[in-house]
């Protein structure tokens, strides 16, 4: 029987030469990943597995970025009892806020050159999905997940059947990959793809930058996927060669694909060039409107960041469209640099002076106020435009503020104009 | 391994919330919260419910908060296997890993009533309600997840398997 991308990955991990969606298999992972929030609960399952080491101290990943630089007091013995047992075991990546290799999660796993076609990935975190941009398998458990597979380097899975989405032609204008997502999870929902990959498929793939992939893929669990996946490519590959230079001249990775005639629950078809910029009311990913379309909302905060947009692409472009303007007095824009690679990449390409001109406020290279942590949480009523992938009652502060899904064109023009719009409005 | 015990029949979307509401999160002894299982949605439950007994119930059993406290509440409770058509993702992975067996199944969730008796062959699939005569066959667990499951959840089987 022919194979989804996902199943021959899963097939491969679990060692088998064939499996079937609902089959539970037992599968090898190439890294787990755990973070300051759901390490410290998984630290105390690990010790009741009688473990006396990680299965593997190269293929465990750590990173204190939820409540870093630490919050309080609590977030601060989180932290602490991450790192003594990131010590203890001898946690190659296991990071501090400031080394070049630290960030939020998502954004440093793939630069650090974690990341590779065919890998089979588990993180505590259920944004983990992002790393199929690589072409990988990658999905978000819970705490007593990441307990075993640090201790034995397994998991199981059930094998899940897949949606496939097929893109032709190109995005236009100031639409991004942030734009086309918002766009799907607005038409099949926020359970659209419960239990299922999204496996994403077509010529139009080859028009997608990685940083678009990975939006895409980060926010596959918002429409309740189990994992987004693309397929590998040049530019998958130049990629590789750049981030994990090693790993692509020994060429320890595999490329799947999936079979011609591999079966699917649905098949859903985009014209890329018909996408239009994207918003997601509150208080669901699914709420999507497109811009223009709706009355006019005033804003308080624009948050420009986090695994989803925090790229140096989305910083980039950013500042293109922030040049010669400043945020409307009266509202806050919170730039949040994705790693500490990309903070410096953004200052050493003047992009960090762009947006002090612009009068943003630059963070530190962690997740701040996309969950709610720190670092720009919302009092009662307040709306914020955010780059980030939730827009959940209470997620950014108060259960009565209220966050708006945009990609980065979008968040910009916004702090630009102190209501919602895009970059064709700053000229009007 | 089998499961055999009288039927608490429940609807569809049964809800995280309803099997363990938040307020008693605040523990995470099972004992403790065993003893407010189901109440949102059926206040005389932890009277009534006896080891070995079954839920069933329909789709999307376990749907809301990822918190791995929901089994743990059921299988303290006494239930030996929960009975469903479908099962929300994050709850599927937690009933299996704190040791809950948990069985797909259209027909006998439509099938059978609250209060019959039932067994479950958990090495075959086949659920047997005995008080109507009716068969109905779920997928059987592969053999790693019987393992869990006996192990009492995935923590004893990799315990178990570390010491071996
Ligand atoms: S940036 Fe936001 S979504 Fe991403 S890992 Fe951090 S908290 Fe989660």
């Amino acid at each position: 029987m022919s194979m989804t991308m996902t199943q021959k990955i899963l097939a491969k991990h679990a060692g088998l030469d064939q499996v079937v969606p609902g089959q539970l298999i037992e599968a090898k992972l190439d890294l787990v990943l755990g973070n300051d929030v759901t390490t410290p609960p998984a630290i105390d399952v690990f010790e009741k597995t009688n473990a006396t080491q990680v299965f593997d101290s190269a293929k465990v990943a750590l990173v204190p970025d939820h409540f870093t630089p630490n919050k309080d007091i609590k977030s601060a013995e989180h932290c602490m009892k991450m790192r003594r047992f990131a010590k203890a075991f001898n946690i190659e990546n296991y990071y501090e806020i400031g080394d070049p290799q630290m960030g939020v999660e998502h954004v440093v796993l793939p630069e650090n050159g974690l990341i590779a076609p065919g890998d089979a990935i588990i993180g505590a975190d259920s944004h983990t999905c992002t790393y199929g941009a690589l072409g990988a398998f990658a999905t978000g458990v819970g705490s007593t997940d990441l307990a075993c597979a640090m201790a034995t380097g397994q998991t199981w899975f059930r094998v899940p059947e897949a949606i496939k989405i097929v893109l032709t032609g190109s995005l236009q204008g100031h639409v991004t990959g942030k734009d086309l997502i918002l766009y799907i999870i607005g038409m099949i929902g926020v359970d659209g793809a419960l239990y299922q990959s999204m496996e994403f498929a077509g010529p139009g793939v080859a028009s997608l930058s990685m940083s678009d992939r990975l939006t895409i893929c980060n926010m596959a669990i918002e429409a309740g996927g189990k994992n987004g996946i693309f397929p590998v490519d040049e530019k998958t590959l130049a990629y590789l060669q750049k981030y994990a230079a090693e790993r692509y001249a020994a060429e320890r990775y595999q490329v799947f694909a999936a079979d011609e005639d591999a079966e699917y629950a649905r098949v859903i078809e985009i014209k890329l060039d018909d996408v239009q910029l994207q918003v997601a009311f509150p208080h669901l990913p699914e709420n999507t409107k497109v811009l223009g379309e709706f009355e006019r909302v005033d804003i308080d905060q624009v948050v420009i960041g986090s695994c989803t947009n925090g790229r140096l692409e989305d910083l980039r472009l950013a500042a293109s469209i922030f040049k010669g303007h400043k945020v409307k007095k009266g509202i806050r824009c919170i730039v949040l640099p994705g790693s500490q690679r990309v903070w410096k990449e953004a200052l050493k390409e003047g992009i960090l002076e762009v947006f002090a001109d612009s009068e943003c406020v630059i963070s530190a290279a962690t997740c701040g106020p996309c969950l709610g942590g720190h670092m720009g949480i919302l009092a009662k009523g307040e709306r914020c435009v955010s780059t980030t992938n939730r827009n959940f009652v209470g997620r950014m502060g108060h259960p009565e503020s209220e966050v708006y899904l945009a990609g980065v064109p979008v968040a910009v023009a916004s702090a630009v104009l102190g209501y919602i719009g895009g970059p064709d409005d700053l000229n009007k | 391994m089998n499961a055999k015990g009288k039927v608490f029949k429940y609807g569809a979307n049964v809800d995280t919330d309803v099997i363990i509401p938040a307020r008693y999160l605040n523990t995470s002894d099972p004992k403790e919260l065993a003893k407010h299982c189901m109440e949102d949605i059926d206040a005389t439950f932890v009277d009534r419910v006896q080891d070995g007994d079954i839920i069933v119930a329909g789709p999307n059993f376990g749907c809301g908060s990822s918190r791995e406290h929901a089994p743990v509440a059921i299988k303290a409770s006494g239930i030996s296997c929960v009975i469903a058509p479908s099962f929300a993702r994050i709850f599927f992975r937690n009933a299996i890993n704190m040791g809950l067996p948990i069985m797909e199944s259209k027909e006998a969730s439509e099938r059978i009533g609250n209060g019959d008796e039932v067994e479950v062959d958990f090495d075959t699939g086949e659920i047997k309600d005995l008080s109507t005569g009716e068969v109905f066959t779920a997928k059987p667990f592969p053999e790693f997840i019987r393992k869990i499951i006996e192990a009492d959840g995935l923590v004893g089987y990799i315990a178990e398997k570390a010491k071996s």
